[in-house]
């Protein structure tokens, strides 16, 4: 029961932050946090559940009977490890929104716990349809994010980022259809369940072609190369809590969705694809570090080294072996809170001076020496420097995936050098050098107060726990992976009555 | 007490914490103390477990805090480990970081970002420590990567000025191009192996690995390319003379005594892996060779007395890792000891002079200095004595056990040998050029210089003269590590005295040339091709215009022409064309309802051709 009420929490608190605006506009924000806080809480309760068959929580309800469709929720570790990065960053963006989301307040809210009330259900639903369901309700509360509060080219980034996912939403659609039908065929009745669409066989061109859907659906929203571009736009475009919520979590349901379903509804055709997904990941961790070394703007490059890291979560994934996905899913988590706290730094500079453009920064350190530290801290994150988590999750993706395919880990071991080149640029064009305070409004420019750096310290001390202990995740995640990797991932505890 | 070797990491990380978190509101007293109180407690509790160490008998000694995680069979621990050369290490490291931990606290006094000098310091330190006394590849990796992180900082420590972030990024660039080569290193031996484990690795390899097989071969050119990144080898050295951007204090600290050494200390820790890959083992040689020699040319001709003791460093690591090639295990880790004592004396004595003469680095400014600067004048004396070799100082008696075991070596053991030999005159030429041209002569500026004063400064330095002088008598337990006595060399009297006399050959050229004036240096210049040669070895062999040449401007080149990223192009390509199709198709909406009739007549006669003919 408690997961449907995680996700009926959010869609409730939504509602209510958009009306209690008519109230007064400094409720929204309250009623948000205080339903972020709430749902935080009762996703910490679920660590102490003690598991079932590998699941710490299960809901299974009839929802569509003639078509095999019910309401089936189930979180595993890996699930409450994700949900809880989601609450934690929802917290963080209601954070970041506090004082820079001025108008409209209260729609702003909604679309927020909405999104995250998709993101939610997606890392728990194993109905196919529900998944689905899902899928869309955190696209659409998105694209008004971007398309409302955004900046100057909002309205271009939020179409593409729409139509971007839309596409690949639909060949998803496509393929989970085909899925379904064959199910029908082979056992005579309709099922959108994950169990028994685990049991579903198919010829070998087939099984490919309907995990390219699932692939492409997933890769797009990852993002891996080459179905990357909606996201720098999408990423400069958006105001911060839209960023932090993008990179920190929404990109996760795509890695999510190739452990849970592309790689597991079809391990021949995901072995066969492996060498191909494994080369995207490739190009993407270094193509795209290239190109972040290349922007201006200081969002869009933070956006593109978010491809280039989440490179490494595909290259773990499809190694598929334990050590690689333990160090995709460490990758997530770390990568969640570092780039997080890096758009939200570069949030708050815009906010503060009003550009993004990196050229017109220079020498802040002297200025504001709490930022810049803060800076300094989430780059080195993020260029993997151990004894952080980063470190841990890119290590071991490659750790693992040197034992499936050395070549590929070898190119993409470049990546590390890559990603020096590009958080150390950062680095001094903003905060190093001759102070630039001839280029922008330097009035603005103050360092982060108690509030914002209550924020980013909470993010750090993750970080490094993450890179000191990381085994307080990898034991959560651990069984959920194990059980992928026999392909014995327990059956359902409740089964609904087939018709 | 070994069990407390926990606390010797952990006394630096507090007082980084310390600094870090009060965020410059500590006064300078305070940090100070906190910054050089750190690791003086660091020192003592090193000195306290050295004497334990020793007295237990040399048995290795393993304290495991915690597991740091454990997935699939990989679980390296936050273990540390104690024998004899991690022992040695971090004495060094302790002891000369806190002797230039105090020479700081008078040197930055004037800094306004004095903290902020310490928090690094201090961080520095830590990672240090980590990585000589972690039991496992990835503890060591942890301390390496965490080294590099405060070399970067306090390279660019002055941040104002654009050319010391630069040097900075470069550091740090170029050391993870080998980084990256180790920690492919590492995935190969787990692996392979199945742990990364330093004692169980090692041994896994003996049984497991054939000597010469390929395996190993590999194993060890890649941790190599870690080694000379990190110890500013060739070819990746070119970062080591841009670093000395950082204050001075650094240069000593990081980049002489402790950090550009760390790629020895690897070496060394695996030396089992390069026994059973002889071939690799004699390129680490012949790459120490190769650099000793390339980078004592190009000190010759530097004018900046940092920049030639980086030079100088670059060539005695050189040493080092040509010790590490031949086999000199203990020799090559006691050359890195007293290295760190007179190299860290020099490059102090040098901060001492800067200080002294309001920020000149440039030695053909300088001249006449000794009675001014009669404490600088000291320390170059005595560093510069030992840095050549000088019969019974410290660098004689490492430099001698690694020449002579050089020379054991069957086959190239001779020219590796006349090599070093070589070096050793270039040595004496360079040292003693610096020390001529600063201290002799006339005076060529109108400074008003005043020796620096205070006790934190005068009393490392002297502390450090001592231990330049007379390090060469401390024994190191290093023969449990290596597993062989540093036996008794045999050499002819000649040999050996060819190897005393040429250095000091080099110093008399120098005094010739910069002392007296006896041989100009115009009219070596005036030579044919001297001029050419000179501009040539100056630049450092041309190395740094190559890699922008074949790295740098290619970079920045692919990435500027491709800022907008064109995959992108395809996507607007296909919104382009869905566009024009729309516009297409708008076109066909007249309004004539006889362009309908007829369209539709058409269309409806092609339906019906296609229907016929198939």
């Amino acid at each position: 029961m408690i997961l449907p009420l995680l996700i009926g929490l959010l869609f409730l608190g939504g509602l209510l932050a958009w009306f209690s605006e008519r109230i007064n506009p400094v409720w929204p924000r309250w009623v948000a946090l205080g339903a972020l806080g709430l749902e935080l809480l009762l996703m910490l309760g679920l660590l102490g559940a003690s598991p079932e068959n590998g699941w710490l929580a299960e809901y299974n309800r009839a929802w569509l009977p003639r078509f095999g469709i019910s309401l089936h929720f189930a979180a595993d570790g890996l699930s409450l490890l994700l949900l809880l990065l989601t609450a934690f960053l929802g917290v963080i963006a209601v954070g970041s929104a506090w004082n820079e989301i001025t108008e409209r307040v209260g729609f702003f809210y909604f679309n927020l716990l909405w999104t995250l009330a998709g993101v939610v259900g997606i890392f728990t639903a194993l109905d196919l349809f529900l998944f689905f369901f899902f899928w869309e309700v955190m696209l659409i509360p998105m694209y008004f994010i971007i398309a409302i509060w955004g900046h100057e080219n909002k309205f271009y980034a939020a179409k593409k980022f729409f139509i971007f996912t839309q596409v690949s939403g639909l060949l998803m659609l496509v393929a989970i259809a085909v899925l379904a039908w064959f199910h029908y065929l082979q056992l005579g009745f309709f099922s959108f369940d994950y169990f028994d669409l685990l049991n579903v066989r198919m010829n070998r061109g087939m099984e490919m072609w309907v995990m390219l859907g699932f692939f492409i659906g997933f890769a797009t929203k990852l993002p891996s190369a080459p179905f990357h571009n909606w996201l720098p736009d999408a990423h400069s475009q958006a105001p911060s809590a839209g960023s932090i919520i993008l990179a920190g979590v929404l990109l996760k349901t795509g890695a999510y969705g190739l452990i849970r379903f592309a790689v597991p509804l079809f391990p021949n055709a995901a072995a066969e694809f492996a060498p191909v997904a494994m080369t995207l990941a490739a190009i993407s961790i270094l193509y795209c570090a290239k190109v972040a070394f290349a922007q201006a703007d200081l969002k869009r490059l933070i956006a593109y080294t978010s491809v280039s890291h989440m490179g490494f979560v595909t290259l773990g994934v499809y190694a598929w072996n334990e050590l690689a996905l333990q160090g995709a899913v460490m990758t997530m988590l770390a990568h969640g809170l570092s780039s997080a706290a890096l758009f939200m730094l570069a949030g708050g500079l815009q906010h503060r001076i009003h550009t993004r453009n990196m050229h017109e920064m220079g020498g802040f350190w002297g200025r504001v020496p709490r930022m810049s530290a803060v800076a300094m801290f989430f780059s080195i994150a993020a260029l993997g420097m151990p004894g952080l988590g980063n470190f841990i999750g890119e290590f071991l993706s490659l750790l693992g995936a040197f034992q499936a395919n050395p070549l590929l880990t070898i190119v993409s071991a470049f990546g590390l050098i890559f990603a020096s080149v590009y958080s150390l640029w950062v680095m001094q064009k903003v905060f190093q050098g001759k102070y630039a305070g001839d280029a922008f409004d330097g009035g603005g420019l103050r360092d982060l107060d108690n509030r914002e750096m209550a924020f980013y310290a909470a993010m750090m001390l993750g970080l490094l726990w993450m890179g000191v202990y990381p085994q307080s995740f990898l034991d959560l995640s651990a069984p959920t992976l194990q059980a992928l990797l026999d392909g014995e991932l327990g059956q359902s505890l409740t089964g609904v009555a087939r018709p | 007490m070994l069990d407390l070797i926990w606390l010797l990491p952990t006394f630096p990380l507090l007082g980084f914490l310390i600094l870090a978190l009060s965020e410059g509101r500590l006064n300078k007293n305070i940090a100070g103390w906190v910054g050089a109180g750190s690791v003086g407690l660091s020192f003592a509790v090193a000195a306290l477990a050295a004497m334990a160490f020793l007295q237990s008998g040399l048995e290795s000694h393993t304290v495991p805090l915690w597991t740091w995680m454990s997935v699939a069979g990989f679980d390296p621990g936050w273990n540390l480990y104690l024998d004899g050369l991690s022992l040695v290490m971090m004495l060094v490291i302790t002891g000369v970081g806190f002797l230039i931990h105090v020479y700081s606290t008078g040197y930055m006094a004037d800094d306004p970002d004095f903290a902020r000098f310490f928090c690094y310091m201090n961080l520095f330190v830590f990672a240090m420590l980590l990585l000589v006394l972690g039991d496992n590849l990835l503890l060591l990796y942890l301390g390496w990567e965490g080294v590099g992180l405060c070399s970067y900082l306090l390279i660019g420590f002055w941040y104002d000025n654009p050319e010391n972030g630069y040097a900075a990024r470069k550091a740090f660039v170029v050391t993870r191009v080998g980084d990256t080569a180790m920690a492919i290193g590492l995935f190969l031996l787990f692996a392979q192996l199945g742990t990364l484990n330093i004692q169980e690795l090692l041994h896994a390899a003996e049984l497991e690995w054939a000597t010469g097989s390929t395996l190993p071969a590999i194993t060890a050119l890649l941790l190599l390319g870690g080694a000379v990144g990190k110890s500013a080898q060739l070819p990746l050295q070119t970062w080591l003379p841009d670093a000395m951007a950082g204050p001075t204090p650094i240069s000593a600290l990081i980049h002489a005594a402790t950090m550009v050494t760390a790629g020895v200390y690897l070496i060394a820790r695996t030396h089992v892996l390069f026994e059973l890959a002889p071939d690799v083992q004699m390129l680490v040689a012949w790459v120490g060779l190769i650099t000793l020699l390339m980078a004592g040319f190009t000190a010759m001709t530097q004018s900046d007395i940092k920049r030639i003791l980086a030079f100088s460093t670059v060539s005695q690591i050189g040493y080092m890792f040509l010790g590490l090639g031949v086999g000199a295990w203990s020799g090559a880790i006691f050359h890195l000891m007293t290295h760190a004592f007179f190299k860290a004396l020099l490059f102090l004595g040098a901060g001492a002079v800067i200080l002294s003469l309001h920020h000149e680095q440039d030695i053909f400014r300088m001249g006449g200095k000794r009675r001014q600067l009669p404490m600088g004048f000291f320390c170059f004396l005595i560093g510069g004595l030992a840095l050549t070799a000088f019969p019974y100082t410290s660098g004689y008696f490492s430099k001698d056990e690694i020449l002579l075991a050089a020379l054991e070596v069957e086959g190239p053991g001779f020219w590796l040998w006349l090599g070093g030999v070589v070096g050793a005159f270039f040595t004496g030429i360079y040292t003693f050029r610096l020390f001529f041209v600063v201290f002799f002569g006339q005076s060529k500026d109108h400074h008003d210089a005043t020796e620096v004063k205070g006790m934190n400064i005068v009393l490392p330095l002297g502390i450090l003269m001592v231990l330049s002088l007379l390090g060469g008598w401390i024994p190191l337990p290093l023969d449990a590590v290596f597993g062989h006595h540093a036996g008794e060399h045999h050499v002819s009297a000649l040999l050996h005295g060819v190897m005393i006399a040429v250095p000091l050959v080099g110093i008399a050229i120098s005094y010739l040339i910069y002392g007296t004036g006896a041989l100009p240096a115009e009219r070596i210049m005036a030579l044919p091709g001297a001029k050419a040669l000179h501009r040539f070895w100056r630049s450092g062999w041309g190395m740094d215009r190559l890699y922008d040449a074949l790295f740098v401007h290619p970079f920045l080149w692919l990435a500027r022409i491709n800022a907008k990223d064109v995959i992108d192009a395809f996507y607007h390509g296909l919104a382009s064309l869905s566009r024009a199709g729309h516009m297409l198709i708008v076109r066909s909406q007249t309004g004539y309802l006889r362009w309908y009739a007829l369209s539709m007549a058409a269309g409806l006669v092609l339906l019906v051709a296609v229907g016929v003919l198939l």
